[in-house]
């Protein structure tokens, strides 16, 4: 609500800049999810613990969701603002580009392993690997630009007026309300699933255990 | 340590030496990509930025073929089981799958470099030479190391030939980028031009830090 009553509107921009409020937050959070499904992964691979990769997983899905988001509403604000849907020499859309790119590679990752114990410990290790890469990306395509660009230097919230800023904030926290509730309600679905799937498997007796949910990449518990 | 590593090298370039199964096919194929470009952009030479983008697209799609091929003997004739089988540090595996990665793109360069010169490239290669074989030394590093990984990821899907570019050419965009910024000077109209250090050091740091990453990660690959 802030953002549409409280914030007042850009100078150049006008109601478009609005959009910032959902993009910026929305970048920040899927960036901090991808980092935290590496961190999640390191814990597996020591813990040898099934429900961290579980975390891992669910975490990096929802980032993924949340990059399509980023991409879609990136495009609409370029659009807008620059006149074109992509623009090549925005560091922050590339280098988010690659990152998404990237980590789409994640469920063919999964699929193709079969053994379960094999496929989590995998995963883990890409989840790491892309995890360390997030961070050296930004930096890399940030740096392509700067030699171009000398002026890209402004950072998020540097030069914003108290208004701006209270309502970036406002935005930012309940952007990530919502990562952490749509993390929270996903994994509470996939702990019902496996019940589920554990009491079938006991009414049938232990003969169908291998026929049921063996379309889902997820990890199991 | 030491002599795992030189013990599993010799085998890697010895089974290369008799087979031949990489280093021709990736000699062969980007000299193909090179008729592909020049068909592709209508160009008779090429100069600066474009070269070396050219010739580092090339010489990365040319890796991925490699990098494909890295591990399968290993995969399909028990390879693995005979390593873990033996009381030896895993990160000597890594070590010599890295350095013979990083061979096997040297040799290829030393045929694809003066290819490019002959069949693309506008100015002459010598004055660049000197500094543009620092570049490919530092790319080729970065490429072994990521490559290694990924290949090590991916042998055991089912699908390895799609799973590797998809994993590996996100992965080497920095790397490919750094390389090419360094290289496009070199390549310019006119002469070679300085070399740019602050490109170099992101292409190193690039490097240092996958090679840590991998040094991390790789026994939790071969544990079967």
């Amino acid at each position: 609500m802030l953002v549409f009553f409280y914030a007042p509107l850009d100078a150049d921009q006008g109601f478009v800049q609005k959009i910032f409020y959902l993009h910026v937050p929305m970048a920040i959070v899927a960036l901090c999810g991808f980092v935290a499904g590496g961190a999640m992964g390191i814990m597996h691979l020591r813990t040898r613990d099934q429900s961290w990769d579980l975390r891992s997983y669910v975490t990096i899905h929802i980032s993924v969701i949340l990059a399509v988001g980023v991409l879609v509403t990136g495009s609409i604000w370029a659009r807008a603002s620059w006149g074109h849907w992509w623009v090549w020499d925005e560091p922050m859309l590339v280098s988010f580009l690659i990152v998404f790119l990237l980590y789409a590679t994640y469920w063919p990752l999964r699929f193709s392993i079969e053994d379960k114990e094999k496929q989590s410990r995998y995963a883990s290790v890409f989840a790491i690997v892309a995890g360390a890469f997030v961070p050296l990306n930004f930096a890399a395509v940030r740096m392509a630009e700067q030699f171009t660009h000398p002026q890209t230097g402004a950072t998020v919230g540097g030069g914003m007026p108290p208004k701006f800023a209270l309502t970036f904030a406002v935005a930012f926290i309940g952007m990530t309300c919502l990562f952490v509730t749509l993390c929270k309600y996903e994994m509470a679905s996939k702990h019902a699933t496996f019940r589920l799937r554990a009491l079938k498997r006991k009414l049938a007796g232990d003969d169908d255990a291998l026929a049921v949910g063996s379309r889902s990449a997820a990890p199991q518990l | 340590m030491r002599q795992t590593v030189a013990a599993l090298l010799a085998k890697e370039l010895a089974l290369e030496l008799r087979t031949r199964e990489a280093v021709p096919a990736m000699v062969l194929f980007s000299i193909t990509t090179y008729v592909v470009f020049h068909f592709g952009l209508d160009r008779d030479r090429l100069t600066g930025d474009l070269a070396a983008g050219v010739l580092w697209v090339t010489l990365l799609f040319a890796a991925i073929l490699g990098i494909n091929r890295l591990f399968v003997a290993d995969h399909e004739q028990g390879g693995f089981d005979g390593f873990l089988l033996a009381p030896v540090d895993r990160t000597a595996l890594l070590v010599a799958k890295v350095i013979a990665l990083f061979s096997f793109l040297c040799v290829v360069e030393v045929v694809a470099v003066p290819a490019f010169a002959v069949l693309l490239l506008g100015p002459g290669l010598m004055q660049a030479m000197p500094a543009l074989l620092l570049v490919l030394v530092a790319a080729n590093a970065g490429i072994a190391v990521v490559g290694t990984l990924v290949a090590a990821l991916a042998i055991q899907t089912r699908a390895r030939d799609l799973i590797v570019p998809l994993l590996a050419l996100p992965l080497l965009i920095p790397a490919v980028l750094a390389a090419a910024r360094t290289t496009t000077p070199l390549l310019a109209e006119g002469g070679a031009a300085a070399l740019s250090g602050d490109w170099l050091a992101v292409l190193a740091l690039y490097d240092l830090l996958f090679a840590l990453i991998a040094y991390a990660v790789f026994d939790f690959l071969l544990e079967d």
